[in-house]
């Protein structure tokens, strides 16, 4: 497994009234890229062996024990597993790849997830994200820009929110999270 | 800000989720190697660069991260379609007599 160097460390970055940011534990990731083919390979094989039916609409998430995974384009996956199953995980994926060719990189080390979660926290995605945050629904994510660096963003439910961001941005986007509650609560008070 | 529409993600975001890619439809030659100089330079090189209606590539880099092509108004900026990469070139006209309703 490839190991974190300068992941930020599990903890609270801010919690204020308006919303609350922390750094989640470490989890194992699995970016995947496949498609059918015409020998016969077929998605649902993956479901088959991951244990949980890939989404195949943009934006849809699918839930297992110890599995989530999203869908973020046509033929890509990113699934976040737990750290005791990524290994099971990987090795039923290879088993697969004879008949249905794809790309499964392990990519534990490369990003870390922030937890933004409080009344405003919509609100507060808003301050770095062009899109309209409205437009993920509550059991969706998607991949998209927020201030500058790209991230994928889970919605739980209204108020709560999970984004993964690569390592070398982390601390910048937890800075800019962090000015962003600490403005909303001071508007609030 | 322009919105575009991705027709993969079948969403309309705002033009910071894209990156422009070039002109649309340039085929890259079956063997270069049976290429004289000059047609190699001119697939390379030479673009039609349309003053108005034009065909062109984008990507939705900070999303579902394909590629795409639309038809945009070099002048007014205005998209009349965008549509899946390898799908044909469509009609002009009737994009442009569609977009005048």
């Amino acid at each position: 497994m490839s190991k974190h160097i300068s992941s930020l460390a599990p903890s609270v970055v801010v919690d204020t009234a308006a919303a609350r940011v922390a750094v989640s534990q470490m989890i194992g990731r699995i970016s995947l890229r496949a498609r059918t083919n015409e020998n016969g390979g077929d998605l649902a094989a993956v479901g088959k062996a991951i244990g949980v039916a890939l989404p195949t609409q943009i934006g849809g998430r699918a839930k297992a024990d110890g599995i989530e995974v999203a869908c973020l384009g046509p033929d890509e996956w990113t699934l976040l597993v737990s750290l005791e199953q990524i290994e099971k995980v990987e090795d039923a994926l290879a088993a697969l790849y004879p008949s249905l060719p794809h790309s499964m990189t392990e990519v534990t080390g490369r990003e870390v997830t922030l937890t933004i979660e409080g009344p405003q926290a919509a609100e507060l995605l808003s301050i770095g994200a062009p899109r309209d945050i409205s437009s993920i629904k509550v059991g969706q994510a998607r991949r998209m820009l927020f201030d500058g660096a790209t991230v994928v963003l889970w919605r739980d439910s209204e108020t709560s929110f999970r984004m993964d961001v690569w390592n070398s941005f982390a601390s910048f986007l937890a800075t800019t999270l962090e000015t962003g509650a600490k403005e909303l609560a001071a508007e609030l008070a | 800000m322009i919105q575009i529409h991705c027709p993969y993600c079948g969403e309309t975001l705002p033009e910071l989720e894209f990156a422009y890619a070039g002109e649309a439809h340039i085929d890259r030659p079956e063997s270069p190697s049976a290429q004289t100089d000059e047609e190699w330079a001119e697939f390379l090189f030479m673009r039609q660069n349309v003053k108005g209606p034009h065909f062109e590539r984008w990507r939705h880099v900070h999303g579902c991260g394909r590629f795409f092509n639309a038809v945009r108004n070099t002048i007014t900026d205005r998209f009349y379609t965008t549509y899946k990469a390898g799908e044909p070139r469509p009609d002009l006209a009737t994009l442009l007599e569609e977009d005048n309703k």
